[in-house]
């Protein structure tokens, strides 16, 4: 294992980079941990929900006279009870969803599982039992599944004319880019499906809500933040943030899906506010796997071209993802095509990306959400290695954006000022002899056995801060009790991270004092301050920056008052091991609890001007984007009797910058990489045509065991990052840079049999590897894949273009209109003034004001420019075709592609 | 519903309490007994988080009713440790090795661990990874659970 090394001036290293044991442990291996089910409340009482057996259809009635007749029943409420609080369920950006989802279901169902009572009961056991009693009648609709079905069936949400939830990017192949693919030496076509996952924390979701008074709500709940779920509430019901408490101490696990609460957690709130006891809902394994939002579901088609020596010249990518009907964000996933070539150097890359809704559990976040760009392109690099018949490692050499490429920007307009995938690349070649493999693997086949090598490059974008209202800097205050014990609240969450351990190593290092001595608090609205919690890898980076420069206040201050009191300059003094000391004179060393206590009670003895006590606190705000990289390596063997996957060494060799704790990190990396290996091999929530989960429980849903998942070894490169500290994130990249690396892998080891399928689907079951083994004939070892070459971009949809001239349209004056941006749709009144064709006019949106001009009229059709800098500078390029009272076009947004715009006259 | 008596000994204290015939161990000894460090991760036998110690035996608690453990010796995570918070050495070594994140898998690996390697005929190593088979972390990756039962199957018997 390699030294962590550290940036210049950053503390002794007493803590930072040590294998520290964990603060969270003893709690949690003697059964003290608080969970939400490990809450009971004085009176409290216990939810079931009664949800649709159908995906799509009306409801007629809801008949729930039995439920509430049975004794031990309190109440049974439906979207009628719960109807009067306008309740507003919102994105994890905060933004409302542009169709309407309440927490119960209300004159409709769009998907098996979605709930539409809720009973209140003694025990949880009645409150099942009872729920089983309602009855209710339907008019059943056929519903749409499948993204085939989304593009072809008719809309199932009212008020909309498609199943698209959104859609960015360019419908029409630009002719400079087809004129590229079209030429090259090599085109290289890849399709990747993959299926649907369920994020499976092991501790299902769960919600405890009890009001207190008149305007109070205490919640403890499953969570990435408690401060997240706090916010979310409050403007989901219109309450103060202040007024809702929310404690989460312990959370077990995540990945995305506990962001913030969804239909479940707000109906239990809403019918304790109503019902006026503490509530307890607490999800069950068969709820949490067909009814906890699930993940992932998406295909991808992506074109690149390469000239003769096997460098890129430019590509095309079409992708979409099926959302589900009530998805947390109704996303089209723009980050994919954001990061899919952030690391190589590809010249051009164009793209066309859509979300639809179907009758499906809706869709929520899970560990690197964009995480099939890195799929698709690794696999894809493979493909086009094996055509141009040159090494895996030798195609990423020719295109890997290095050290000395930088800085740099990307394609897609991605600044690269310290990425260092191929870095990681090499260094991970040290620790693995390819050339000797490569003779092994020959001498395998010879005995009917295939070894395969995989290897995936990748970069990852963490601890992302200051483009999105809710992707904050981090807080933490410090205090030294004049106990000498130091202890901190701090806006991170850990649902397993460890960022009690990690902060507490940092501000014990910074601070001078034992890691023994410092406590962290977090878990808890009513300490600390807002931040997102554990999303998109930025705790260790931003969180870790706040505890830095948190302690260094507090300890310039140490040392202001010490010097003061010692009769010494403020550079004398160092603080070690919990106490103060004067250079040259052991014999004035102070205990810090000392210091502390004259900081706190005795004001007088203070210097001028210096405030008492001895508490900071700080917010930091780190650099927008912390790029964190890797290169991982695995070799496998596919037993070609039963295509049984047998994983046989990983290597990962990871740049997160600064280290605080190899353990915590190698764990992050460890917990992505199963879930990666289970999303290859194991794994999938599949629906039959009716709409129905039919991954219902453990048995069918499989999750990776111990036998499942090989030892990993890993090489630490530390490149410091621009962030306080030099800490680059880690939460994510296990479960992007694994599936390539794994996929890679057996499809060299099956190399003899000739390409996997051109359409690779997720998960490579043993059964399809026998279809690629059994459907080949053993002697034609030469004989690849042929592959498919077409600069066509697939079969798209017609755009709401600005062709057709509509008559005389009135143009002037105010519209509502809304445009779909990659973080939901947007409203905004724009007001138009028109002079013969010139076009002016003024935006209104939350966001504010903004005016522009210089805009042209011709015959209903308004093209103008805006200029915004928030949340990023961009040129936005509206192209609108007005008709009577309605207008549709879009807006083209930079590198970002083309969004939808759609309103109507504003009355 | 019916309604039954049982008697039962949980980490060493007696426990005497009517159930309704329905109520699993687990539920029994999380809702009635006040053990929450007993984890339901799926209640169908297959992510062990439930384990506990019954009679000496690593059993899933949702597995088994409360009645069918009346006149049982139980034990559970709180069981384990000293009362002056020295760990056991499952939970000691497991802490050394990182062997755990969220926390919520810990307490049925602890006593499954626990359950093999306390008795007089400690399991092998091939052993307890087999047994661990029957655990799910969603978390680690399970290379510290493996370092940890690998320390475990080395180390003289307690
Ligand atoms: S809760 Fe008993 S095995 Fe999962
Ligand atoms: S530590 Fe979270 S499930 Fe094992």
């Amino acid at each position: 294992m390699n030294a962590p090394q550290l940036p210049q001036g950053l503390g002794a290293a007493r803590y930072i980079g040590q294998r520290v044991l964990r603060k969270e442990d003893p709690r949690l291996l003697t059964g003290r941990g608080q969970f939400v089910d490990d809450i009971s409340l004085p009176g409290m009482l216990h939810c079931a929900f009664a949800r649709s057996p159908i995906a799509r259809g009306n409801i007629v009635s809801i008949d729930t006279s039995a439920a509430k007749d049975m004794p031990g029943v309190h109440a049974v409420y439906t979207q009628a009870d719960l109807a009067h609080f306008n309740a507003q369920m919102l994105s994890f950006f905060l933004l409302p969803p542009e169709v309407e989802i309440t927490p119960l279901a209300g004159s409709r169902v769009c998907y098996v599982g979605e709930p539409l009572a809720l009973v209140v009961a003694d025990s949880r056991a009645l409150a099942e039992d009872a729920a089983s009693l309602i009855e209710v009648e339907y008019e059943e609709l056929d519903p749409v599944v499948t993204l085939a079905d989304a593009r072809a069936g008719p809309p199932i949400h009212p008020g909309t004319s498609d199943n698209v939830s959104a859609e960015m990017g360019d419908e029409e192949l630009d002719d400079d880019l087809a004129a590229t693919l079209n030429g090259a030496a090599h085109l290289v076509m890849h399709k990747v499906v993959h299926q649907r996952i369920s994020q499976a924390p092991m501790e299902c979701r769960g919600v405890v809500a009890t009001r207190d008074g008149n305007e109070e709500l205490t919640l403890w709940i499953t969570c990435q933040s408690p401060h997240m779920i706090a916010r979310w509430v409050s403007l989901s019901l219109g309450l103060p943030q202040t007024a809702i408490r929310v404690i989460a101490k312990d959370v077990g696990g995540s990945f995305g899906l506990k962001n913030h609460p969804w239909k479940e957690e707000v109906s239990v709130i809403l019918a304790a506010l109503l019902f006026g006891r503490p509530l307890k809902w607490i999800e069950d394994r068969y709820e949490a796997l067909t009814t906890s939002n699930q993940c992932r579901e998406a295909e991808m088609t992506l074109q690149a071209a390469f000239d003769a020596e096997g460098h890129l010249l430019a590509s095309h990518g079409d992708y979409a993802c099926n959302n589900g009907a009530n998805p947390q964000g109704p996303d089209n996933n723009i980050a994919v095509h954001m990061f899919l070539w952030a690391a190589y150097k590809m010249p051009a890359y164009a793209f066309l990306t859509r979300g639809y809704y179907t009758n499906t559990m809706g869709l929520a976040a899970y560990r690197g959400p964009w995480a099939l760009e890195s799929l698709i392109r690794e696999t894809l690099l493979d493909k086009a290695a094996r055509k141009i018949g040159i090494d895996p490692v030798e195609i990423r050499r020719r295109n890997l954006v290095t050290l000395k490429d930088q800085p740099s920007v990307s394609s897609m307009g991605i600044p690269r000022e310290d990425i260092t995938p191929a870095e990681c690349m090499e260094k991970l070649l040290q620790h693995f002899d390819l050339a000797a493999f490569r003779k092994e693997q020959v001498a395998a086949r010879a005995e009917g056995r295939y070894l395969g090598f995989g290897l995936a490059t990748y970069v990852e974008p963490t601890g992302s801060a200051g483009s999105m209202p809710v992707m904050t800097g981090e807080l933490a205050q410090i205090r030294i009790e004049p106990t000498g014990k130091v202890t901190a609240t701090m806006s991170t969450h850990s649902q397993g991270h460890g960022t009690a351990t990690t902060m507490a190593q940092i501000i014990a290092d910074r601070l001078g004092v034992a890691y023994e001595d410092v406590t962290v608090f977090e878990g808890d609205s009513a300490r600390g301050g807002f931040s997102p919690g554990a999303a998109g890898s930025r705790q260790g980076v931003i969180g870790g920056g706040a505890a830095i420069s948190a302690a260094d206040l507090l300890a310039a201050k140490v040392k202001t008052i010490a010097a003061h009191l010692l009769n010494a300059s403020a550079e004398t003094i160092t603080i070690n091991g919990g106490m103060v000391h004067v250079a040259g004179a052991p014999e004035m060393s102070r205990k810090l609890g000392e210091i502390a206590a004259i900081a706190y009670g005795e004001p007088d003895r203070l210097p001028p001007g210096c405030e008492s006590g001895l508490e900071v606190q700080h917010r930091y705000q780190p650099p927008p984007m912390t790029f964190t990289s890797a290169a991982h390596a695995c070799v496998v063997e596919v037993d070609a009797e039963t295509g049984f996957v047998k994983i046989l060494r990983w290597i990962s060799s990871e740049d997160c910058g600064t280290v605080i704790n190899p353990a915590v990190v190698e764990g992050q990396i460890s917990g992505g990489l199963a879930q990666a290996i289970g999303m290859v091999l194991l794994e999938e929530m599949p629906f039959d045509a009716r709409g129905n989960p039919l991954a219902a429980t453990f048995k069918d849903y499989l999750l990776p065991a111990i036998s499942d998942i090989p030892e990993f070894e890993f090489v630490h490169a530390n490149t410091p990052s621009q962030a306080l500290g030099g800490m680059r994130g880690v939460g994510e990249g296990g479960a992007i840079i694994g599936p390539p690396t794994l996929v890679n892998a057996i499809a060299d080891a099956l190399s003899p049999f000739g390409e996997l399928p051109d359409t690779l689907a997720l998960p490579l079951t043993p059964t399809k590897l026998l279809s690629v083994i059994e459907g080949r004939d053993l002697t034609a070892h030469s004989a690849p894949a042929p592959v498919v070459v077409s600069a066509d971009v697939p079969a798209s949809e017609p755009a709401p273009a600005a062709a057709a001239p509509a008559g005389e349209v009135r143009v002037e004056g105010a519209w509502d209109m809304v445009l779909k941006t990659p973080m939901g749709p947007q409203g905004m009144v724009v007001t138009f003034a028109i002079v013969g064709s010139a076009v002016s006019g003024r935006f209104d949106s939350p966001e504010g004001t903004q005016e522009f001009s210089g805009g042209t009229l011709e015959e209903g059709r308004v093209r103008f420019d805006l200029k915004v800098e928030k949340p990023m500078k961009i040129t936005l390029k509206y192209d609108l075709q007005f008709d009577g009272d309605s207008v549709s076009g879009k807006c083209k947004m930079g590198m970002f592609g083309s969004a939808k715009v759609s309103g109507t006259r504003k009355v | 519903m019916s309604e039954h008596r049982v008697n039962l000994t949980i980490n060493g204290r007696r426990h005497a309490a009517t159930v309704e015939a329905r109520m699993s161990l687990g539920d029994y000894l999380r809702d009635e007994a006040g053990y929450t460090g007993v984890h339901l991760g799926c209640e169908h036998g297959v992510c062990g988080a439930c384990t506990v110690i019954v009679d000496d035996r690593a059993v899933r608690s949702c597995l088994i009713l409360a009645v069918q453990a009346d006149g049982a010796e139980v034990t559970t995570a709180e069981g384990l440790a000293d009362s002056d918070g020295t760990l056991h050495p499952v939970q000691q070594v497991m802490r050394e090795e990182h062997a755990l994140q969220c926390g919520f898998c810990t307490p049925g690996i602890v006593m499954t661990l626990a359950a093999l390697t306390g008795g007089q005929d400690k399991a092998d190593e091939a052993t307890l990874m087999n047994s661990l088979s029957g655990h799910i972390c969603r978390c680690t990756g399970y290379q510290g659970i493996r370092r940890a039962a690998r320390r475990l199957a080395a180390e003289p018997g307690t």
